[in-house]
């Protein structure tokens, strides 16, 4: 279990306009690991990634990187100017400025190279996320960042992307932190659920989660497979400016790394 | 051929040639009120230097350079929407500039010269001046291409993957304040915008990437300037306004053609 620990986020606090945003949030992804993170709308989870990213400066608290960590970074979407002509393959070429890297083995390797020299603004949107990860592979990676990488994307493509992440993280041994609504499609190959809402509310392995009562709220319920929205019993309750109420947040929810 | 009218198609070319490529940046950042906002301050710039009798190129360099300063500044901040911020300052650079040159004592100064351009009024000095500028901004937009086009494709993309947006942004800011301000002889104030976005916008129907789009936003550019100058040589029309309208019959001719594909 001595895997090293690409990005380990310790008590992080961030605060705007007067309100907290995140408060002592900590984890951290391992090489080969995947971490999705869930969470309702405005529970924190894009100002995370941007503060794993190093977009944003955390408040409070520490983020520390791995030396040298090369992360390829899929944003939620992706829009391009119509009066902007790029071809995929620029697109691509882009991640690398002045060096002209083959772009061929990373369309290959993301199922879509007979699109290269499609102009991006023609894609479908199963398409564009496939672009974005190829992008995020161009710079060999050792940790993928991935914000709703099937947003857009019809179900059945949702679950051949989520199939193809899975896929790249066995490959590439890679940690993948992936901020995810659907829960029923990522539950098989995720190896910790962290679901955020300003402060961690719980986290674990999926395998243990699954015994916990909580569980059942968590993915049981049908609201979960078909609205993909996360709830589940909270034992504390947050006030109207987001702070935690009852100081009786159950941490370690079934946690353990044994 | 007068020696003014050889002066003034080379600074017209060499301009264009920049324009074109610079412009393209400027159509797909949606930029163009910016370039309007930074040319109008460049007035404001002009009446100063008439008032203090200062070097008039000068003047209006630094005035688009601390305008252009300005703009970044406050853009950080996001205080006002952009584009309300862009409206304020326009026009009341240009508003300040035209009572500045209203009082000074300088009755005789021609502002039409200065709001639609004047071929006479290029000397062999502007002419050093207006290719040096260019040959430096056509130097630096080449050598940053790729950064400036991944800047422009996603921000955080770009910076992730190790690029300095912040200083690129600035950069590209910069480029585009130089090129108006050596421009406004040519093409004057209340123009100058529409030299860098009608021929980028002509040239997109035909172009399939960035670089063609580019090239044939210079080569639009050029052939927008001959024409205006002829019509400006042979009819005695304003420079400025007929450079724009050969453009603008450019660009509504290519958009007749049948799209392609």
């Amino acid at each position: 279990m001595n895997k090293q620990a690409l990005i380990k986020a310790d008590n992080v606090g961030f605060d705007a306009a007067g309100r907290h945003i995140l408060q002592q949030v900590s984890l951290e992804v391992q090489q080969g690991q995947l971490l999705t993170l869930i969470g309702p709308n405005g529970a924190g989870k894009t100002t995370l990634v941007r503060i794993v990213l190093g977009l944003l400066q955390p408040h409070s608290g520490t983020l520390q990187r791995a030396a040298g960590l090369r992360i390829g970074y899929m944003p939620q979407k992706l829009f391009i100017e119509p009066t902007l002509p790029l071809t995929v393959r620029r697109f691509l070429q882009l991640a690398a400025p002045g060096r002209r890297q083959p772009v061929e083995p990373l369309l290959e390797e993301v199922r879509i190279a007979h699109l290269m020299d499609q102009q991006v603004s023609a894609l479908s949107g199963g398409e564009l996320q496939r672009v974005l990860l190829a992008r995020a592979l161009s710079q060999s990676p050792q940790l993928l960042v991935l914000d709703e990488p099937a947003q857009g994307v019809d179900v059945t493509g949702q679950a051949e992307l989520y199939q193809l992440i899975n896929t790249i993280r066995d490959r590439h041994g890679c940690g993948v932190l992936m901020v995810s609504h659907d829960l029923h499609l990522v539950m098989a190959t995720t190896d910790e659920v962290v679901c955020l809402n300003q402060h961690i509310c719980c986290h674990g392995k999926p395998e243990h989660v699954s015994n916990d009562p909580a569980y059942l709220a968590l993915f049981g319920r049908r609201e979960a497979e078909t609205l993909a929205v996360y709830t589940h019993r909270h034992n504390h309750s947050h006030d109207l400016t987001g702070d935690i109420s009852h100081d009786g947040c159950n941490h370690d929810k079934g946690h353990d790394h044994a | 051929m007068p020696d003014f009218m050889v002066y003034a198609l080379i600074a017209g070319l060499f301009i264009a040639t920049v324009a074109g490529p610079l412009g393209c940046f400027v159509v797909w950042r949606r930029m163009s009120y910016f370039g309007d906002t930074l040319a109008h301050s460049s007035l404001l710039g002009v009446a100063l230097a008439i008032l203090f009798s200062i070097n008039l190129q000068l003047a209006i360099l630094t005035s688009c350079a601390v305008f252009a300063g300005v703009l970044l500044l406050l853009e950080r901040r996001q205080m006002l929407a952009t584009d309300t911020l862009l409206g304020i300052i326009a026009h009341s650079t240009l508003a300040f500039g035209l009572l500045v040159l209203s009082l000074s004592d300088m009755v005789q100064v021609n502002l039409m010269a200065f709001l639609f351009g004047d071929l006479l009024t290029v000397t062999a000095s502007d002419l050093i001046w207006i290719i040096g500028s260019c040959v430096l901004t056509a130097g630096l937009l080449f050598y940053f291409w790729d950064q400036f086009l991944a800047l422009t494709v996603h921000r955080e993309l770009a910076q992730i993957e190790g690029i300095a947006v912040d200083r690129l942004y600035a950069l590209l800011v910069l480029l585009i304040a130089l090129l108006i301000a050596v421009a406004m002889k040519i093409v004057g104030v209340l123009l100058i915008t529409s030299l860098l976005i009608i021929p980028a916008a002509a040239a997109r129907r035909l172009a399939n990437t960035p670089e063609q789009m580019a090239v044939g936003a210079a080569i639009a550019g050029c052939l927008s300037v001959l024409g205006g100058m002829s019509m400006s040589y042979f009819w005695d029309t304003p420079a400025g306004p007929s450079i724009v309208a050969t453009a603008c019959c450019l660009f509504i001719l290519l958009y007749l053609k049948p799209a392609p594909r």
